[in-house]
């Protein structure tokens, strides 16, 4: 290449990039933690002990095996899936009624990574995900409403029914990227803009265990340890990307260490409380000024890839229900609290009951939802920020250009 | 025909609109004085026209935006500590420090994602590529992630980036180095694309790509970086902008248009003087200055003053700038015209080496000539 002749001595690595580590493995058991003397009130803190196979670390002193929580939060924790697998069935059942178009990718399974994220973290954090996205989309102060009138393709969807299933934004959320791997390099930016302003803040960036064979997330880890970046990377590893499994496609399928020169950290991502306190913790390693992690999330989709997949020709039926009904992160929650004497059965049952009412409330009212009016007006707006457009855009012809 | 359409509300939005600044004007007090202006010229005492290259012009814009805007950050490779691949970012580390000028690996995908992260972050990032023929690498990025995102989240995610660096044939430099990219980045909704001849153009353009709260991508031209332009004591100063989607007619004629683009225009206008000297005819040659928006009535309001029309510009023959313009002349212009229109172009094939070869593969001056006085049967 033109000019490109010399490159800088690279600075020699702190640690030994291989160095042999502690053989565990993270176990996916959802309901593997402890707790004693549970408070009386609600919003008492009280200390959680977490399975001693909640994490793995890669050059790094694992995050403390305990969880400042309260009752509250365990609580807002259960809601909070419940009400994430609720919408994806809604969603589930609204493209099997043909309502919602194109690909339609959902979590369920995976819903303790998103509500532990959202739990670690602040509203001025930042995430940025790849195209499964509308558990995130919803912890990050979607409602549901805008969520599903999203999937609908209708105006009063959080993208204005210009991004579907894929393209959801809001504020301190960067989508919702159909291209695998391309959101990677974006969410290093955002954390370069983090640290730019010097906000005390983090970025969480989302990819699957598909994406993280992208020649981009390694030009992304690159720079972000280079500059010592704020970005938490994570690979959701549900163990298929689409219908090839990691082992089929990944040289290392321990992908916490794929970040070579960035330390990194497994966690169980069927746990929603072993997946929050990696993430507080990683946060506080990142503002403190010791650049980016990755993580690896241990999660399952109990789905196919997207609509139109069974997910059933490259893995086996069993293993899916093995997983169903031995790790689900919802049951696992729920057990624990009730072991733990957080809550009771009655009580939780409300929650169940309250969540799916509140949802199903609110998908019905999207549904209400009329379609857009086919406009050029609505066609053409927002290609540009507005007052800076062209003068006009043209249609399929000239008798359609639109002016703005 | 429903041709005249064009006409209608354009010239009123255009008034109101470009000329209304994208954000609020930024302060022009204390600033350090830029690398350029520091420099004397023996002709500014007399006219207050300085001559200024291309590249000088091109500084000068970064300088005076990254002064304006701390939120303006310039980001590539080689761009700080070398001072750029082709001197462009020359003096800006020393001036503004390495928190806003950021020497990048050889990562184009990563870094350019990395500056449209930050755009959608609130900052506005200007991404240099040392050419654009590596910004294929990071195209993805360019259209993917920068010109759709605020379409797709309903116009509530802007991205302010300028994607800036050389584009276009250089010298010598064989396939893989001399290509034209405004055909490409032209066709995508969500993307302004300029890309300047004179250094007027090329300071007014780059500002006003920066300041633009849309991704914008700014074709420079390697081969013009050396060249001298005088420039207006309006140019010289920190407000000058240029806006994007206005062309330019750098000469008045009456016989013949030619539209071009970037360094061609400097030829079509030697040729509009070989054609006036040879054969008394006067072209008209427009400076488009903006690929996207395109200027559209300048150029059918040409025609309809010449009635003839040639489209000069050194991209791919297929499906580039030129069919565009000719396929417009068509729809807009079809009942003024009083010759078919035609283009002269790059030639369908990748650049070869050879200094003669590489000249037929691209517009030289007598090409222009010859293709004019075709059509004006001379």
């Amino acid at each position: 290449m033109l000019f490109r002749t010399v490159a800088r001595q690279a600075a020699p690595l702190r640690r030994q990039a291989f160095a042999p580590i502690t053989r565990r493995s993270v176990t996916t058991d959802a309901a593997s933690a402890h707790a004693e003397n549970i408070p009386k009130e609600d919003d008492k803190p009280f200390t959680v002990r977490l399975s001693d196979e909640s994490f793995e670390t890669y050059e790094l002193d694992p995050p403390p095996y305990t969880l400042e929580t309260t009752k509250k939060e365990l609580k807002q924790m259960y809601h909070d899936m419940v009400s994430i697998r609720r919408m994806e069935m809604a969603a589930d059942r609204l493209y099997k009624e043909k309502k919602i178009r194109g690909f339609c990718h959902l979590s369920t399974g995976q819903e303790a990574v998103a509500v532990g994220i959202e739990h670690a973290i602040n509203r001025m954090d930042k995430i940025i995900t790849a195209y499964r996205c509308h558990g995130f989309a919803l912890m990050r102060g979607g409602t549901v409403k805008s969520i599903i009138g999203e999937l609908l393709g209708r105006r009063e969807g959080i993208a204005y029914g210009k991004g579907g299933s894929m393209h959801m934004f809001a504020e301190n959320f960067y989508g919702g990227n159909g291209i695998v791997g391309a959101q990677v390099p974006v969410g290093a930016g955002l954390a370069f803009a983090q640290q730019y302003n010097e906000q005390p803040n983090t970025s969480i960036i989302l990819y699957g265990d598909g994406a993280s064979n992208q020649g981009q997330v390694f030009e992304a880890f690159n720079m972000a340890k280079l500059w010592n970046l704020p970005a938490l990377f994570g690979c959701e590893n549900n163990k298929y990307g689409m219908g090839t499994s990691a082992a089929r496609s990944s040289a290392l399928t321990e992908y916490y260490k794929r970040g070579q020169y960035i330390p990194g950290i497994k966690v169980n991502g069927m746990d929603v409380l072993a997946t929050k306190a990696a993430v507080q913790y990683g946060k506080n390693y990142a503002i403190s000024g010791n650049g980016p992690l990755v993580f690896e999330y241990v999660t399952y989709r109990y789905g196919g890839h997207s609509m139109s997949d069974p997910g059933t020709t490259y893995r086996s039926r069993e293993e899916i229900q093995r997983m169903r009904s031995t790790n689900d992160p919802i049951a696992g929650l729920k057990q624990k609290m009730l072991e733990w004497g957080v809550t009771s059965e009655e009580e939780l049952k409300g929650i169940d009951k309250e969540a799916r009412a509140y949802v199903d409330a609110e998908v019905s009212e999207a549904e209400q939802m009329v379609a857009p009016e086919n406009s050029s007006r609505n066609l053409f707006e927002d290609i540009y920020v507005r007052g800076s457009e062209p003068k006009w855009m043209r249609g399929r012809t000239v008798d359609e250009t639109f002016y703005y | 025909m429903v041709a005249p359409r064009v006409f209608r509300p354009a010239a009123r939005l255009l008034s109101s609109r470009l000329s209304t600044p994208l954000r609020p004007a930024f302060t022009q007090t204390a600033c350090a004085p830029s690398i350029l202006r520091a420099r004397g010229y023996a002709s500014e005492a007399i006219s207050g026209v300085k001559e200024v290259t291309v590249r000088d012009a091109l500084n000068e814009a970064l300088a005076e935006e990254l002064e304006a805007n701390q939120k303006t950050f310039i980001l590539g490779e080689e761009v700080a500590q070398y001072n750029g691949a082709y001197k462009v970012t020359r003096g800006l580390l020393d001036r503004f420090g390495e928190k806003r000028v950021i020497d990048t690996p050889i990562t184009e995908a990563g870094f350019c994602g990395i500056a449209v992260g930050a755009a959608l972050a609130g900052l506005h990032p200007i991404c240099e590529f040392m050419t654009f023929n590596f910004a294929m690498q990071a195209i993805d990025q360019i259209i993917n992630s920068a010109a759709k995102t605020h379409y797709m989240s309903g116009g509530i995610q802007p991205c302010n980036v300028t994607f800036r660096g050389p584009n276009g044939f250089a010298a010598g430099v064989a396939a893989q180095h001399s290509q034209d990219y405004s055909a490409w980045y032209g066709s995508i909704p969500g993307l302004k694309v300029v890309s300047p001849w004179s250094s007027e153009d090329a300071k007014g353009l780059l500002k006003a790509a920066i300041r633009d709260p849309n991704p914008v991508v700014v074709l420079e031209n390697e081969l013009m970086y050396g060249q001298a332009f005088p420039m207006s004591e309006a140019a010289q100063k920190n407000d000058f902008v240029i806006p994007i989607g206005k062309a330019k007619i750098e000469r008045p004629g009456s016989d013949l248009t030619i539209v071009s683009v970037s360094r061609c225009v400097g030829q079509s206008l030697a040729a509009a003087s070989e054609l006036k000297q040879k054969f008394g005819v006067d072209a008209e040659v427009i400076n488009l200055r903006s690929i996207k928006p395109l200027d559209v009535e300048t150029i059918i309001a040409s025609l309809k003053k010449t009635g003839r029309l040639m489209v000069v510009e050194s991209g791919y023959p297929m499906y580039g700038v030129a069919s565009e313009i000719m396929a417009l002349s068509m729809e807009y212009g079809f009942d003024y015209l009083t010759a078919p229109a035609a283009r002269v172009t790059g030639a369908e094939v990748p650049t070869p080496y050879a200094q003669g070869l590489e000249d037929m593969a691209f517009p030289q001056n007598d090409t222009i000539v010859k293709q004019a006085a075709k059509i004006l049967r001379l």
